[in-house]
């Protein structure tokens, strides 16, 4: 057994509507989406039109300056329509499913008998590319760079996020064959497991070198855990993939197609029957949340978790990296004196409210700003929420000046949008600095490439 | 507050971009928002926020101060009473302080607002929250005789030179309140130093009784005049801790400021590092004196150096502003020993004047950004000597 790493800055926000370990029943839905914009810096361009046939695995589109790099349908169907937004972006690729369970055939395959060029081209052609990903940047990764590690975080600490232990349970010979799919890609596989929990499925696998983690929000990100074990230098590179898409690899292997399956989450507060669903990638939330929510109020349904998720309709779909539901109540409402009231039900990681006078165990929160935009006043903050040798502060002032050598030195390879959520929930000026972070990645992706 | 958020649905669009009044927008928004918490809801990233705000940061701030308001008032109807060698009851205390200070709170809040209220109007910006606290921190560091014309000026010229030609809240190199203090210590001396200015009265030559010097506590140790520091002088420790001694308005009571620390600190909203660290700083700087010995300054008990003057209210109050403070965490350990220990050297030092913790503090306000910059290579410097191990 490795050492633990024990994480001591963090937050865990004590926000209520967890979800109990056990499974709802809810019919699949008849729509699904790949949407291009749940993939940073991806320009799409169309391989089917509206009205083909399309099986599960089939290219709905590929990435024009990249085009080995494929997009495909979770469900065979019918590609029903593009959504498009400002200047026709491409916003929502949608396939309206036929109940038909037909599949494009890949071909079964032994990862240890494939040349790594190989594995390469097999995951590009079932469209699993996009699901390894790499840092820095968090973005697809490049075939032609060679990481210095594949790192899977086996937990996630999110506020209501899925207990792994639980999705995974059952899958743990799916969850190694996938090991083998990556090991032929980079040898040097690390896990984190969080320490508190028995993570049965990530300890037993083979060839894999395990890192136990202690601590808050965000001990379950994989940035965090990479900046503790083998940290991100110039010129280096990580890929990293969640345990559900590594299953997918796993299956495109052994049974030679694209498995779009997942096990989601439905918690939050709103939600009435909370618990771990059975759907797809891409899946619209509407069997999930319809007849299943508390309807008082307006609310706020996000394909995430309500750190880094998105904000989707009670129809929209489920985002390609996500593995939970989140329902909140909306919060669009005038609060007289707010700021000067004692504040006994809410929720801050600092003392200024009376809340600490009575802690709750969980508190009912909702996507009210709480405050205008303001300029950086208050310090120390975000360094109280990033446990990581970075100083966030000046990394983001950094970004605001835009200087590429001082983003650079002061660690932006490092981090992802994820990391700097927290520091985001606690900025007392709200400011929006997974956005920030978000710009001055893409623009040292754009300088330095 | 229906009728009241109705009022407001019903301004709004006059004062929207493009409508008639579009102008006043940022007085609008201003009003709009001190009552109501807007309904502005997350639309990228987080889908939370933490309910703290700067107003209420603001507004803790200006709590902590409160204890040190009321001090004050009450010391100068004390002084004053004292002076004239008259009994007074508590509350004609209260009254005669009262009647001196509120005038001075209202003008800085006055000049104050409305000059970051026309700056945020010129610019179409929000009115931001930072003069809150300046406009009360203003008031206590200020001798309690000063004209309110002298007050409003300084007010103006901490608001304008000090902060908006900065660019604003969050952008200021020194803390405004502090500016204003140094533009009437430098324009005026005569009304910010010496035995008149201290308590009320004195300077318009009102009747002393014999034996009343209204010299604040430095002032008499610089002078030499040492008698009063023993036990059961008038500057003993008790005296100088609880605050019954001339001074500023808010400074004089190291009891009431530490009940404002203990909110900051426990709300999180000071920085217990930098308040720690002057103290230390000042202490330090004391002791050396100590063992030196030269004058009567220098003699002053190390431990006693730190209730006296501006000392305990700029530690607190002053050193702690995070926008002109270093804004690294091991930065605040630096920049606050050096205000403590700079301090008590400009306080033994100058000859014309017994007291340093305002220079000290504008100083390393002037140095904060350099040894953030220094943490902030060392953080660099770290990271690249990671890779060149790795490699």
């Amino acid at each position: 057994m490795s050492e633990v790493i024990k994480i001591k800055r963090g937050l865990d926000i004590q926000l209520a509507g967890k979800a109990d370990n056990v499974f709802g029943q809810a019919e699949l839905p008849d729509l699904y989406a790949v949407k291009p914009t749940d993939f940073h810096g991806l320009v799409p361009k169309m391989a089917a039109k509206v009205g083909d046939k399309v099986k599960a695995g089939t290219v709905l589109f590929f990435d024009k300056y990249r085009p080995e790099i494929k997009f495909v349908s979770p469900v065979s169907g019918e590609l029903a329509m593009v959504n498009r937004g400002e200047r026709r972006k491409i916003l929502e690729v949608v396939v309206k499913a036929d109940g038909s369970d037909d599949k494009e055939q890949f071909g079964a395959a032994n990862p240890a008998d494939l040349s790594k060029e190989q594995i390469v081209e097999k995951l590009q052609a079932a469209g699993l590319w996009p699901f390894i990903r790499k840092r820095p940047y968090d973005v697809i990764a490049n075939a032609n760079e060679t990481p210095k590690a594949f790192f899977i975080s086996g937990f996630d600490s999110a506020p209501l996020a899925p207990d792994m232990d639980f999705v995974l349970s059952g899958q743990e010979s799916a969850l190694q064959a996938g090991i083998e799919v990556i090991k032929r890609l980079c040898d040097n596989v690390h896990v984190g497991v969080p320490n508190s929990a028995a993570s049965k499925a990530f300890r037993n696998l083979q060839g894999v070198t395990v890192h136990s983690f202690e601590g808050p929000h965000p001990a379950g990100n994989v940035g965090v855990q990479i900046h503790h074990t083998l940290p991100i230098n110039k010129g280096e590179v990580v890929w990293v993939t969640q345990p559900q898409e590594l299953i997918a690899i796993g299956k495109l292997f052994s049974e030679g197609v694209y498995d779009a399956n997942r096990i989601v989450v439905l918690a939050g507060s709103e939600v009435e029957k909370k618990g771990y669903y059975r759907t797809k990638v891409g899946a619209s939330i509407a069997p999930l949340v319809k007849d299943n929510v508390k309807t008082d109020d307006k609310l706020r349904y996000v394909s995430g978790n309500v750190l880094t998720g998105t904000q989707v309709d009670a129809d929209g779909y489920l985002g390609a990296y996500h593995s939970q539901v989140t329902v909140i109540p909306e919060g669009d409402y005038y609060e007289f004196m707010g700021w000067a009231m004692p504040g006994l039900g809410k929720f801050s990681a600092s003392r200024s409210f009376f809340s600490w006078m009575c802690k709750k165990k969980e508190y009912r929160l909702d996507a009210n700003m709480h405050g205008g935009l303001r300029s950086f006043v208050v310090s120390g903050q975000y360094d109280q929420v990033l446990p990581m040798d970075i100083l966030p502060e000046f990394l983001f002032r950094a970004i605001l000046v835009e200087d590429i050598d001082k983003m650079e030195q002061l660690g932006i390879y490092e981090l992802a949008e994820e990391d700097v959520a927290l520091c985001e929930f606690v900025c007392t000026s709200k400011q929006p600095l997974q956005a920030t972070l978000r710009k001055g990645i893409d623009l040292m992706i754009k300088e330095l490439s | 507050m229906k009728a009241l958020r109705n009022l407001f649905d019903n301004i709004k669009p006059h004062v929207q971009k493009g409508a008639k009044f579009e102008k006043l927008h940022s007085t609008y928004d201003a009003l709009e928002t001190l009552f109501f918490v807007p309904n502005t809801t997350n639309k990228n990233g987080v889908h939370l926020r933490d309910a703290v705000d700067l107003k209420r940061t603001m507004a803790i701030v200006v709590m902590a101060l409160v204890p040190a308001l009321l001090f004050g008032i009450w010391n100068t109807g004390y002084q004053h009473f004292l002076a004239l060698g008259q009994d007074a009851s508590f509350w004609e205390m209260i009254g005669h302080g009262a009647l001196k200070v509120l005038p001075i709170v209202i003008v800085s809040y006055g000049v104050g607002l409305g000059i970051e209220f026309m700056f945020a109007q010129i610019r179409g910006h929000e009115v931001q929250e930072g003069f809150l606290v300046s406009g009360m921190l203003i008031p206590l560091v200020l001798p309690v005789d000063i004209p309110l014309w002298m007050v409003a000026v300084a007010t103006a010229f901490a608001v304008v030179i000090g902060k908006e030609v900065f660019g604003g809240t969050g952008m200021n190199i020194w803390n405004p309140a502090l500016v204003a203090r140094a533009f009437l210590f430098f324009a005026y001396p005569s009304m910010m130093s010496g035995d008149k200015v201290w308590v009320s009265g004195l300077a318009k030559g009102e009747g002393v009784v014999d034996g009343f010097s209204g010299a604040t506590a430095l002032g008499d140790a610089a002078s030499g005049n040492m008698a009063k520091f023993a036990e059961g002088g008038a500057f003993d420790l008790w005296h100088s801790f609880v605050g019954m001694i001339p001074g500023s308005i808010g400074e004089t009571s190291t009891l009431a400021i530490l009940i404002g620390a203990i909110i900051l600190i426990y709300t999180g909203i000071g920085s217990w590092k930098i308040m720690a660290s002057v103290f230390a700083g000042g202490y330090v700087m004391g002791l050396l004196f100590n063992l030196w010995g030269a004058n009567e300054l220098m003699q002053v008990d190390a431990l006693h150096h730190l209730l006296l003057g501006g000392f305990a209210f700029g530690a607190v109050f002053m050193a702690t502003d995070p926008v002109s403070a270093t804004r690294t965490e091991k930065g605040k350990w630096i920049y606050g020993f050096l205000i403590g220990f700079l301090a008590v050297m400009v306080r033994v030092f100058n000859p014309a004047y017994p007291e340093g913790v305002m220079l000290a503090i504008l100083l390393m306000n002037t140095f904060a950004p350099l040894i953030d910059h220094y943490v902030v290579q060392g953080n660099i410097k770290r990271r690249l000597k990671r890779a060149k191990v790795a490699a």
